[in-house]
């Protein structure tokens, strides 16, 4: 069982009046990842969403040391604080607890950039946290397709909708043979916060994905971030997970997707609530078009249900 | 040279409202009907911008951006979106 609501802590790592959108899933997540990590953590932002949300100098909107990094070496970074706080705490130069080091990364930062210095740095097994805080397109520099768009989705370079599916970074991680990868969304703050204490007390290199529904990005109502995240979920579209040394543990509700006990959700009003799928799906294609999603979807439910079973 | 002093240092500290008072931002104010609140704290583990008090259940309107996230999610309806003043 997840942590309940209320027994989630007080602390507050983000502030308020910070620059983020209003509705901004980012900011969500970020507090729930805030009250399980606690002050003492180093946090390294590539260039994102969550660097324009910090605010304006001198002020700063996140509650911990920032270090803004250029955008293809978060993972080389954060291997380097890694080692230096290590070194500094062997000569006595640190008092009290060695800080949680973790870098807080878009998806462009993370599957495409990103990707090689992460793969490094995973193959190395540095003691930090990556997040990626995944909004399926590059919504920073005004919503471009990256390697986590999903297919048939509208973004400023795909304007007839994405011809190739996304790929399934999360398992890539977990094929480095590290410790511990989670995926997570802002509508299950329980599953995150619990994802976020576990991976802290690990030793090695940690990856937590996060879904993170931008309304702009993905043209729906503001108010509906929380109400689209879910909807991922129980469509099949996302798959709540976590895999300690190797061996992936389904989470509710998408453990009930993956036995069996309960159907899928069809993707269609999930996809419909979107202008990024709606609006290419005016025409005679359009029942196709949905056909190829769900096809997405449904290999992806079935390949992740067989990979489950491999627990060598 | 002269030496940076430390007002002149590029480097920012933690404070509310480095975006400014983002409560200009909104077009809607969220208001909570107290009598039907049950506490539940749905509204506030939602909340972006971490303007609610969990255990008042009362809003910071200086910073609230009006993105209307809890009023949505609130399972009671006791968040209601009004238009704000001119």
């Amino acid at each position: 069982m997840a942590t309940s609501i209320k027994k989630l802590p007080d602390i507050e790592q983000v502030l308020s009046g910070n620059g983020a959108c209003g509705g901004c899933p980012a900011t969500m997540a970020l507090r729930i990842v805030g009250k399980a990590l606690g002050p003492n953590a180093i946090m390294l932002l590539t260039p994102s969403c969550s660097v324009a949300s910090m605010g304006m100098t001198p002020k700063l909107g996140y509650n911990w040391p920032c270090i803004n990094i250029t955008f293809a070496s978060a993972g080389s970074s954060a291997s380097g604080i890694t080692h230096a706080v290590e070194i500094m705490k062997e000569k006595d130069r640190l008092q009290g607890e060695l800080p949680t080091v973790f870098s807080w990364v878009g998806d462009g930062g993370t599957y495409d950039i990103g990707f090689q210095a992460l793969s490094a740095a995973a193959e190395r097994n540095d003691n930090m946290i990556h997040f990626c805080y995944n909004n399926e397109a590059y919504s920073n520099t005004g919503v471009q397709r990256s390697g986590a768009t999903p297919r048939g989705t509208f973004t400023t370079t795909t304007p007839t909708g994405k011809r190739q599916p996304k790929k399934n970074m999360p398992l890539l991680m977990l094929e480095h043979n590290i410790p511990y990868v989670a995926t997570a969304t802002v509508a299950y703050p329980g599953d995150l916060y619990d994802k976020v204490v576990k991976a802290k007390n690990i030793q090695g290199m940690k990856y937590i994905e996060i879904l993170a529904p931008c309304y702009l990005g993905w043209q729906f109502d503001m108010p509906e971030t929380v109400q689209m995240s879910r909807m991922a979920v129980r469509s099949g579209a996302w798959l709540l997970w976590e895999a300690e040394n190797g061996k992936i543990n389904f989470n509710n509700p998408s453990s009930q997707i993956i036995s069996g006990k309960k159907e899928a959700e069809p993707v269609d009003e999930y996809v419909m609530k979107q202008g990024r799928f709606n609006r290419l799906l005016k025409g005679p294609d359009a029942a196709q078009r949905i056909a190829e999603i769900q096809g997405d979807i449904d290999r992806e439910i079935a390949f992740m249900r067989e990979r489950a079973k491999i627990t060598i | 040279m002269q030496s940076v002093t430390k007002a002149y240092r590029p480097i920012s500290w933690p404070m509310k409202g480095s975006g400014g008072d983002t409560g200009s931002w909104r077009t809607h104010r969220p208001v909570v009907d107290h009598q039907i609140c049950n506490k539940c704290q749905f509204c506030w583990v939602y909340c972006p911008e971490a303007v609610i008090d969990r255990n008042e259940i009362t809003i910071d309107y200086t910073y609230c951006k009006g993105c209307g996230v809890c009023a949505v999610e609130c399972p009671t309806g006791a968040i209601t979106m009004v238009k704000e003043d001119e």
